[in-house]
């Protein structure tokens, strides 16, 4: 019998790895702020407000495209509601910020503007906790979360898969967003919240603030990103992409799929629900639109532009589909929905594997050309 | 002594023989009284490891199971033969859990039973059960299968925190060589031969260490010579755990059968040794005179 070697366990991140992570944790952590905060304007290498709260948005939005690679690319379960658990974080903190306007508003009212206007007299009872900014936090987790066990609860179950299950995501923020544009719900409306003043009681639309919620935001995407890859690379990981492969041998081995699909599921939910939350102070404004279908929708283009099943492709395409939105919204705003409809057909058709995915069969078809000529 | 009591004497002692012979594969285990009864554990010391006791199951009218009843000893290799239609695989569902049947018991030994548990308690109660197409996990490599297959825990926790142990790892290397894929270590699944698939499917029954195999038209798809060796890896497993084999391959189970059981349209139609049931006019009838 011949003695054969098995394949060791992988490392989190290689050394090459790990001073990369170090490096863009520097870059956001240092660089960004030395470059935008102590540089003057008329520096050639100084970053503009602009491009600081550009970033810091699509960082929020790799996210998302993250969360739904773990849900997607690797356990084969598409959503189409994740913007809804966007929203849900986004939500939680915007009623945050709203109680602390306090009395700055147009009414000079404790309670936010469009209650006074909608002549509410007092906080109704999903408000009551909403001026502490640790019960905040909870929310920001758990509004995502438990719906995210209830609904995957009885979906996965129920044994839904595929096109179904896409379509009642769909449904669901479909139903969430015409839930929040009524007044009578209590979240502002087709309004929302905007008009924000403070966070922990200091200025929000100051450039520090902007810049600790860039850093904070930026540690936030790296975090998740190591912690996907943690999960990913553990067994737990390979039980996904097993059940996304054949879901009836995971379940023939013993494993059974509703635990697992679950916990990825919420996992998936709250993470964009954090990124709701950290959107939300940066850009000012939550209003139902989050929740439109095509929200959702756009989340799965990233990811699939990127490449799906890398847990670095979903950044990269959200940072492409994004970079290239914001470009051409201003240079030909009229074309933008045509490109995003040609490009997730394109990526469909021609690059099912995403940017990253060409790249890296690219690299392999150079190191195969190598290995015959050598 | 009159013929009336003759007869119910000879009655009687047809029982016992009967009963005498259904003993004879025991394996040598003797039934003990006072056994403490350890619920969840298997229960082998009447020799069987699986019965199906009147087994019913119809899809929309279609009666595809009727009336089965079928047990098979510990460390017997069983195979089954029988015409398309003729019930094989819905009956491999429903001992895995797959299907629920409408009447009837499938016990596991002779306490756990089947019908209350779902297919992963099932898998992990000790039956394995091989697909008639071959299913592993394309996109995972060689080692990756049969690494998921291995028994150990399978909750979320001990998935996240898994670390292959030595013993594992031992096991992990006696499957490769048992499957002949040592080579093909860290190919893709789903690049492999069917051929090649087929035994890493059977391989990662191995890894789970089942009990009761159940083997869903193993050889199909294989070369001559795999086919060889799949008899040869069959015949070496018989008696370290119980094997049912569903298959169309006459040759196959000839090499392989102590005793074939023939279904056909949901019941046992004939059973015996191959040769027997070979020249079985019923079996003749429902292979050939349709």
């Amino acid at each position: 019998m011949t003695n054969i070697t098995l394949p060791q366990p992988v490392r989190l991140l290689s050394p090459w790895g790990w001073t990369l992570f170090i490096g863009l944790l520097l870059m956001v952590g240092v660089l960004v702020p030395v470059l935008n905060l102590y540089l003057p304007v008329a520096h050639p290498l100084h970053m503009s407000d602009f491009a600081v709260s550009l970033i810091g948005k699509i960082m929020c939005f790799a996210i998302c495209a993250l969360a739904m690679d773990l849900i997607w690319g690797y356990t084969g379960i598409l959503s189409l509601g994740h913007g809804l658990f966007f929203a849900l974080g986004g939500y939680a903190m915007g009623m945050y910020l709203m109680r602390q306007i306090g009395t700055d508003g147009n009414y000079t009212s404790e309670l936010p503007d469009f209650m006074v206007f909608l002549d509410w007299k007092v906080l109704p009872w999903h408000w009551y906790f909403s001026d502490s900014f640790i019960a905040t936090l909870l929310l920001v987790v758990l509004a995502p979360g438990l719906l995210a066990l209830v609904f995957g609860y009885f979906a996965f179950r129920s044994r839904i898969k595929g096109v179904y299950f896409s379509i009642i995501t769909q449904a669901m923020t479909f139903a969430f967003m015409l839930l929040f544009f009524r007044n009578e719900t209590g979240f502002g409306g087709n309004n929302g919240f905007t008009d924000f003043k403070r966070i922990l009681g200091t200025p929000i639309a100051t450039p520090n603030m902007r810049m600790l919620l860039f850093v904070l935001t930026g540690a936030c995407l790296l975090g998740c990103y190591l912690g996907a890859r943690w999960l990913i690379q553990s067994k737990y990981g390979r039980v996904l992409q097993a059940i996304r492969d054949a879901e009836s041998r995971v379940m023939f081995s013993g494993y059974s799929p509703l635990p697992y699909k679950l916990s990825i599921w919420v996992i998936s939910a709250v993470m964009c629900g954090i990124a709701g939350a950290l959107y939300v102070p940066q850009v000012g404004i939550i209003n139902p639109s989050e929740m439109s279908p095509a929200n959702s929708i756009e989340i799965a283009i990233w990811a699939a532009v990127g490449g799906r099943a890398t847990l670095i492709g979903p950044i990269v395409g959200a940072f492409m589909v994004n970079g290239a939105k914001s470009w051409l919204t201003v240079v030909a705003p009229e074309y933008w929905l045509y490109v995003l409809g040609a490009l997730f057909i394109a990526v469909t058709l021609y690059m099912p594997q995403g940017v990253v995915g060409l790249l890296v069969s690219l690299k392999q078809r150079l190191q195969a050309g190598k290995g015959e000529s050598s | 002594m009159t013929p009336d009591l003759m007869s119910q004497g000879a009655v009687r002692l047809e029982k016992h023989k009967r009963k005498q012979e259904a003993e004879v594969n025991s394996g040598g285990r003797v039934a003990s009284f006072s056994r403490i009864h350890q619920p969840g554990e298997l229960d082998l010391v009447h020799g069987r490891i699986l019965y199906l006791e009147d087994v019913n199951v119809s899809f929309d009218g279609f009666k595809a199971i009727n009336n089965l009843s079928l047990d098979i000893g510990v460390g017997e290799l069983r195979c089954i033969i029988g015409p398309n239609g003729a019930g094989k695989t819905t009956m491999m569902d429903i001992i895995t859990g797959k299907t629920k049947p409408d009447s009837g018991q499938v016990f596991f030994g002779s306490t756990i039973n089947l019908l209350r548990h779902n297919e992963p308690e099932i898998a992990q109660m000790g039956i394995g059960r091989k697909f008639q197409k071959p299913t592993v996990f394309e996109n995972l490599s060689v080692f990756e299968n049969l690494e998921l297959a291995l028994k150990t825990g399978k909750g979320i926790k001990a998935s996240v925190l898994f670390k292959l142990n030595g013993t594992q790892k031992d096991r992990l290397t006696e499957v490769l060589h048992t499957i002949h894929l040592e080579n093909h270590l860290l190919r893709q699944a789903g690049n492999l031969s069917h051929g090649q698939k087929q035994w890493l499917e059977i391989g990662m029954l191995l890894m789970q260490d089942p009990k009761l195999l159940l083997l869903d038209e193993p050889v199909a798809g294989m070369t001559d010579q795999e086919t060889e060796r799949t008899a040869e890896l069959f015949l070496s497993l018989k008696g370290k755990h119980s094997l049912m084999v569903v298959e169309h391959d006459m040759a196959f189970i000839r090499q392989i059968a102590d005793v074939v059981t023939v279904l056909c349209d949901g019941s046992v139609l004939a059973q015996g040794s191959f040769d027997a049931v070979q020249v079985d006019e019923r079996v003749i009838e429902v292979y050939l005179g349709r």
